[in-house]
């Protein structure tokens, strides 16, 4: 299977991320990263690809890594789309200080418009 | 703004609309008898997440909640109803959770306006929350004590109320 995994400048991004290689290694999975662009992170891309490159150089799995510039959503839908991945992962988009769940506008898009299976890892 | 009950703090006793009667207090070291009303909460009613499942994870998630504000409705010797304001960087953020044997029997109303009085005796100023829009209770509960949208999408609805009196 072949898998996309978006990530971006948060801990469950990462967290999402590991569990995509970690499930990869046992399941053979070809796995590239989206390394998303959002203006607001701490992290420029190239920081942000460092620690992806960092994340996946430890691990024996095939792994692309991809820049992703525009729209994070769209992108990840339409990259779906146009090269044949079998399934999207996205990490848990964020919590309130007392903690309930909040599905982030991007999550929201790519659950309604994407054409292949997605998973959220919590 | 408001119609019903003044945003008066706890203490209050009341009879609800079962007839049963209802004690409103602030809380202090009332872990067991939560622990107990949230690992008994009915899955269906969970929101958003909350309350966590299990007593490991309730225990921890009542960790962080106790660093606020917090009401609680007893009956008996049971908690029934409990809501929170947690303090964030700029703002309060509000919960509120009634077991499911004691909901529409008029105890979040009076519990949320206890907070309220509570929060504002303490110098909150500001107090938001976020619910799910096809909550039409308690979106509706919010509104009839002065919460007003701020942003919303499908999934979520942001809401807030000022104390005036409170602000700078």
């Amino acid at each position: 299977m072949h898998v996309l995994v978006g990530v971006c400048d948060t801990d469950n991004s990462f967290e999402a991320l590991e569990a995509t290689i970690e499930r990869a290694r046992e399941a053979d999975d070809q796995v590239t990263v989206a390394v998303l662009d959002d203006p607001t992170a701490d992290l420029s891309v190239a920081e942000l690809r460092d620690r992806v490159r960092s994340v996946v150089t430890e691990v024996e799995v095939p792994t692309q890594i991809q820049d992703v510039d525009g729209d994070p959503a769209a992108k990840m839908v339409e990259m779906a789309e146009a090269n044949g991945y079998d399934q999207l992962v996205l990490g848990e988009c964020g919590r309130t200080p007392m903690g309930k769940i909040q599905i982030d506008e991007i999550a929201q898009f790519i659950l309604f418009n994407a054409e292949v299976t997605v998973k959220l890892v919590r | 703004m408001t119609d019903g009950p003044p945003l008066e703090p706890p203490p209050a006793t009341f009879v609800d609309d079962e007839g049963r009667e209802i004690q409103i207090k602030r809380s202090n070291g009332d872990r067991e008898a939560l622990v107990e009303m949230y690992d008994d909460f009915a899955p269906r009613h969970r929101a958003q997440g909350l309350p966590p499942v299990g007593r490991d994870r309730i225990e921890e998630w009542l960790d962080t909640i106790e660093e606020g504000l917090q009401v609680v409705a007893w009956h008996e010797d049971r908690i029934v109803g409990h809501a929170a304001l947690l303090a964030g960087a700029d703002d309060h953020e509000l919960m509120i959770f009634v077991h499911q044997d004691y909901r529409l029997a008029g105890i979040g109303s009076r519990l949320i306006r206890a907070l309220l009085g509570y929060g504002r005796e303490s110098g909150v100023e500001s107090v938001w929350l976020c619910v799910r829009p096809s909550n039409s209770v308690a979106v509706s509960l919010y509104r009839s004590v002065g919460f007003e949208s701020i942003t919303s999408s499908k999934s979520d609805l942001e809401m807030r109320r000022n104390f005036e009196g409170n602000t700078a």
